[in-house]
């Protein structure tokens, strides 16, 4: 049957199957289209125009924002298409800090990228951007507008997916920039640190906020002795940039990369998350049986937290007591330190590695002092900052030998480690409050719904007499959605799992960027890793008698709980 | 006031009564009170006009007075005569007298002369090339148009419902209510002809149609009245002097595509006509011609009045609708088109207000009357506001196809100071310039596109000899630079580095190959930007180097304005015949750029010379030439 259902792509017939736009199609056709505005998560904004087609009459349309037309035939490099394309690099480039041998994103850098590719030798412009104009005011994200191209990417990011509003436009014409209301520190506003817009900034306008230095400074440090902790999804998020695939054994070559690298202590932060289960189970089987508010909300994400404070102080209540597990965790390792004669007289540095940049604020709450004043963690670093670190250090990842974490802290769970995905904490939930412990009790778990990189996701599961109705959404635009069809009496759950990042921890800020097919490789990553792992269940996890005995006592709310207060603002 | 009316018999009998009134009414003084007037100090004559009456107890009307008296003269507030150049005008009833440039002290005598003698006051009136003008009608500069738009503009009390009844007001509503199915009613529109009068020039009828055959609800019916042209204000002068028509217009739209909310999106700069536009909805409310069940009919409609932030870019139909929605004002990509997703994703009609004001003379009169005026592919008339180097400035309404040098040369009354016709700036920003050689294009949508213009929203600035035609184009570079709104990379970064470029020009730094980069430039923007805005953001700059390459060639290699206009290329120099030698110029020169020994020839050292003048002034031998 001939299929006339198709268009001409440089002349060569391409299928139409559903594709929203012709750039769609244009990639379908095996074309990288060059563009800075265009994210398939986010709405179509149509500002770049570098993905101009050329159609047959000479009129020129937005690949990203034109429905394709059966017949239609657009060719995607002509010499016109050429020369817009390069001028509008030129235009870019002459209002943008061009100091790239000291930009971070230097090598990830897309205006570099296309610029090189549409090889613009010469800009005939002088440069209105020479000084940089940075707002250093977040602890997790760094601002500089003089490298921001408008692409607008950062903003939908903030408005549209994550609902927090923190960043929009100002000013018209060559005056518009992205700003906060009335120009305030981006600290100022009710900003959660997700970092999402960072992590969709083509250029270096918005970054991470660093805490590289600080850690070098206390590792060289002799009187200083530094432990570290590393995340689950720091493994999966490694692979691209170090060349290992393998979640599992990328963990053990991390521990070893660290060590080498002059860390005293690592370990897993994996094994925090097993605390955070067994705490959160328990809590979550209180509030099931003694009456207590539900839903639970979770409150591993500090992202959310800082949401909730901002948007939902009246959800509060319901958010878990529970630390995070990097809190958690944090809390037992210095209370291990300090009674160890062994680093007496040095002072503890406790490092987490984490995939998220909201982390960096968790660690300086004053909820987290601990009685001497001190942070229960010193620095946060990203994924990012680590694969900085380990590159600046010389090690071949590829070659260094997987080492196991240290001990006393050493046993992790397959729960623990799923933390990092979507549905993942409540998976590790419903492991510990399953009266069920087989196997086939764990493969119900799987299949009831929690797993899958969708946005809203909703299971049901059956605990003893207990048929429990569970909600697990990943970006904060869903947990608003979600949040009002509670508030409506439109749903009713007995669980909620939010985490700021779609897709959860393995797609936070501090990751690499990541396409959605490499996302979803680290999801895989991480299952896979907890078929590795022979411990399943986090209560089962043999360290954890050990923790408490030795470092957590009957302090338990003390240092593994904390309650939230609405923001006076 | 008026009880609410239920029927259409109750409108009919209303309107009859007001009819009725309104003939009583014969003697009447109308005061302009648009904008332009209104600075002019008319609201102080007209205060003072009915003190005096007052005084003198001659019987004075300020509203239409249902059962009048028989002497009774109106004193009515009226909307824009359009020849802002002559006021403030005052006009008297019914001998068609218009009087100019009135002032305060002029009051007694208009009472004494007009009103209780009945004779003209001459020295008021109007003259041009020693011909005295008693009457509105005679003036040249009325004569030559065809006013059907601005109809009543100027003629009727803007603020009173009851007087735009009395000159046949809403029975065009009632017939499409009563008399027309809403398929009849778009096809009336679409037989017209009538054109998007914005600038696009998109077929209102189409446009009708299409929201017509949505099936989403509620619709919306959007009014632009973000008229944002330097120098336009035709739109400005039908919401100050007639703004019922419009709003018929918008309510026969809602009958036709099933609409119950209209919106009126008007710039906050447009003070006046947001009162009477806001008065007019409140009235109309009042009486039941808005609201829900109108005259006992099942069509309902809501007006709403949106007073835009100050922004050009609101003009574009996609901007409009998210700065109604309170969002940042910034075009987005289409599709989907207004038509089916426009404001609060609803279908939605939108358009200006002189379309709307079009809209009930072609229900009333059909779309065949409608076509007799203009040209095939353009019905009508279309208004034009007259600014710049000419005569007549004001507001004007044409035949469409009006030849430029009607006009310019029979309503504008030629360039002012006997200087030379140069060019004309048509179509605001987004124009281009038509020069001498388009003295006999016809002013239509077609014609103009051709030539490299548009019609745009009526803008027309008139420029003579003395004016330099790269400043022409930075002034609107700049314009459009300073309005973009910033979302896309051409329009944003383009027309700021065209900016640039055109400023180093005029300011005597102009360097090889700029005019290739204008033009490059101009060629990318155009073909890339995303919105109206940005696809004809250019069109000054391309039109006037297509028509006047050699003045940006002199300005760019003889570092010369030929033209004489800018200021930092004039050259100062002291003739050595003339010069006495005082020194006076050296003491005054601001920057000691001139030197010399006393009793000799002072000399200007043209490098440190930053044209300011002062020696010109100080020179009492007139030595110093500039150039």
């Amino acid at each position: 049957m001939l299929n006339d259902n198709y268009m001409l792509i440089d002349k060569i017939p391409v299928p139409i199957e559903g594709e929203k736009n012709i750039l769609e199609l244009v990639r379908k056709a095996g074309i990288d289209m060059p563009t800075f505005c265009y994210y398939s998560e986010l709405s179509v904004y149509g500002a770049c125009r570098m993905c101009m087609v050329e159609d047959e009459r000479g009129n020129m349309h937005a690949a990203c924002s034109t429905p394709p037309k059966a017949g239609m035939s657009v060719v995607t490099n002509s010499a016109r298409l050429r020369k817009y394309r390069k001028n509008i690099l030129e235009l870019l480039l002459a209002n943008h800090c061009r100091d790239c041998t000291t930009c971070e994103k230097s090598e990830s850098c897309r205006l570099k990228e296309l610029a090189r590719r549409f090889y613009i030798e010469d800009v005939r412009f002088p440069n209105g951007k020479t000084q940089p104009q940075k707002d250093e005011s977040s602890v997790s994200i760094s601002i500089d507008h003089s490298k921001c191209i408008l692409c607008g990417d950062c903003v939908r990011m903030c408005n549209e997916v994550q609902n927090v509003g923190a960043i929009g436009f100002s000013g018209r014409g060559s005056k518009m920039e992205v700003s906060t209301a009335f120009k305030v520190p981006i600290n100022e506003t009710n900003c959660v640190g997700c970092g999402q817009c960072s992590a969709v900034c083509p250029t270096g306008a918005i970054i991470i906020q660093k805490n590289v230095d600080r850690t070098w400074a206390a590792i060289y440090d002799p009187d200083v002795y530094v432990v570290a902790q590393v995340a689950p999804a720091v493994r999966a998020g490694v692979a691209k940039a170090l060349g290992e695939e393998n979640g599992f054994v990328a963990a053990g070559k991390i521990f070893a990369a660290m060590r080498r690298m002059g860390f005293n202590q690592v370990y897993d932060t994996t094994t925090g998350a097993d605390m955070t289960v067994v705490e959160e189970g328990n809590e979550f089987i209180e509030r099931l049986t003694k009456g207590g508010k539900l839903p639970l909300f979770t409150s591993c994400c500090p992202a959310w937290i800082r949401y909730a404070e901002n948007k939902h102080p009246e959800l509060l209540e319901n958010i878990s007591t529970c630390r995070s597990p990097m809190q958690m965790f944090g809390s037992a390792i210095k209370e291990y330190f300090a009674d160890d004669g062994s680093v007496k007289g040095k002072k503890i540095f406790s490092v987490a590695v984490m995939p998220c940049t909201a982390k960096k604020y968790e660690a300086v709450r004053e909820e987290f002092k601990r009685p001497d004043g001190s942070d229960t963690i010193d620095a946060v670093i990203t994924t990012q900052e680590l694969i900085q670190m380990i590159r600046e250090a010389g090690i071949h990842f590829d070659e260094i030998a997987p080492e196991a974490p240290s001990m006393a802290f050493g046993g992790t769970s397959g729960a623990g480690v799923i933390f990092g995905v979507t549905g993942g904490v409540t998976e590790a939930v419903l492991r510990y409050a399953d009266t069920d412990k087989t196997y086939s009790g764990l493969r119900q778990i799987a299949l009831s719904g929690v797993r899958g990189m969708e946005g809203v996701k909703e299971a049901s599961y059956q605990v003893g007499d207990a048929q429990l109705k569970i909600a697990i959404v990943s970006g904060l635009g869903n947990a608003e959605k979600l949040i009002r069809k509670i508030q409506s009496g439109e749903a009713e759950y007995h669980l909620v799992e939010v985490m700021a990042c779609p897709n959860g921890c393995i797609a936070g800020a501090g990751q690499p960027f990541a396409h959605r097919e490499e996302k979803e490789q680290r999801a895989e990553n991480l299952y896979k890793t907890d078929n590795l792992t022979q411990i399943k269940r986090s209560e089962a996890n043999p360290i954890l008698g050990e923790i408490y005995a030795r470092c957590i006592g009957d302090r338990a709310h003390e240092l593994l709980h904390v309650h939230y207060h609405p923001k006076n603002n | 006031m008026m009880d609410r009316i239920e029927t259409r018999e109750q409108l009919q009998q209303l309107r009859e009564a007001c009819m009725a009134a309104a003939r009583k009414e014969t003697r009447k003084i109308l005061v302009c009170a648009g904008t332009g007037c209104v600075s002019g100090g008319s609201l102080d004559i007209y205060a003072a006009l009915k003190a005096k009456m007052e005084e003198r107890n001659i019987p004075c009307e300020v509203e239409l007075a249902m059962d009048p008296h028989d002497d009774v003269v109106g004193l009515k507030k009226s909307g824009c005569h359009g020849f802002c150049e002559m006021g403030p005008l005052v006009r008297i009833e019914p001998q068609g007298w218009l009087f100019t440039k009135v002032r305060l002290s002029d009051v007694d005598e208009i009472i004494d002369s007009a009103i209780v003698r009945g004779e003209p006051v001459e020295r008021l009136a109007y003259h041009q090339n020693g011909v005295i003008y008693e009457k509105q009608e005679e003036i040249p500069f009325y004569q030559k148009q065809t006013r059907k738009v601005l109809e009543h503009c100027g003629h009727i009390d803007a603020d009173s419902l009851l007087e735009y009844l009395s000159i046949g007001g809403y029975q065009s509503f009632e017939k499409a209510l009563f008399d027309m199915q809403p398929a009849e009613i778009v096809k009336e529109i679409a037989d017209s002809g009538l054109r998007g009068r914005g600038g696009g020039g998109f077929p209102a009828g189409t446009k009708w149609s299409q929201v017509a055959r949505q099936k989403a609800t509620p619709k919306y019916i959007v009014c632009n009245g973000d008229e944002g042209d330097p120098g336009a204000f035709m739109d400005r002068s039908i919401m100050e002097g007639d703004p019922h028509r419009m709003i018929e217009g918008m309510m026969i739209a809602g009958v036709a595509c099933g609409a119950s909310e209209g919106y009126i999106y008007v710039r906050a700069e447009y003070p006046m006509a947001v009162a009477r536009l806001r008065n007019a909805i409140e009235r109309a409310e009042k009486l039941g011609l808005l609201g829900d069940n109108i005259l006992g009919t099942d069509f309902s409609f809501h007006m709403h009045i949106n007073r835009g932030a100050g922004a050009f870019v609101c003009g574009e139909g996609s901007a409009l609708t998210a700065s109604i929605e309170g969002k940042r004002g910034m075009p987005r990509v289409k599709p989907p088109r207004t038509v089916e997703h426009g404001l609060f994703d609803r279908p939605t009609v939108l358009n200006n207000v002189e379309t709307f004001a079009n809209v009930a003379s072609i229900v009333k009169d059909g779309a065949a009357a409608f076509c007799k005026v203009g040209t095939p592919t353009s019905s009508g008339t279309k208004a034009f506001a007259l600014t710049g180097n000419i005569q007549n400035t004001g507001l004007i309404e044409v035949p469409m196809g009006t030849t430029l040098r009607e006009v310019v040369f029979g309503v504008g009354g030629g360039i002012r100071g006997g200087k030379k016709f140069k060019a004309v700036q048509i179509g605001g920003p987004s124009g281009g310039c038509l020069t001498s050689e388009h003295l006999d294009l016809p002013l239509d949508f077609d014609s103009l596109k051709k030539a490299g213009a548009i019609i745009g929203s009526g803008g027309l600035v008139v420029m003579d000899e003395d004016t330099c035609m790269v400043e022409v184009a930075r002034f609107f570079m700049n314009f459009t630079q300073n309005e973009s709104c910033g979302k896309c990379v051409p329009c944003r970064e383009g027309t700021k580095r065209m900016l640039e470029i055109l400023e180093r020009i005029v300011a005597g730094k102009g360097q090889e190959g700029d005019i290739e980069l204008l033009e490059e430039l101009a060629d990318t923007i155009t073909n890339t930007a995303l919105c109206g805005l940005g696809k004809t953001a250019a069109n000054p700059v391309v039109s006037t180097i297509k028509y006047f390459r050699s003045e940006y060639e002199a300005h760019i290699r003889d570092k010369r304005c030929p033209a004489g206009a800018c200021a930092r290329l004039k050259r100062f120099s002291i003739d050595p015949e003339k010069c006495k030698g005082c020194s006076k110029c050296a003491r005054n020169c601001p920057v000691n750029a001139i030197s010399g020994e006393i009793r000799k020839p002072f000399v200007i050292d043209a490098a440190k010379c930053i044209k300011c003048g002062a020696c010109i002034t100080n020179c009492a031998f007139g030595a110093v030439r500039e150039e």
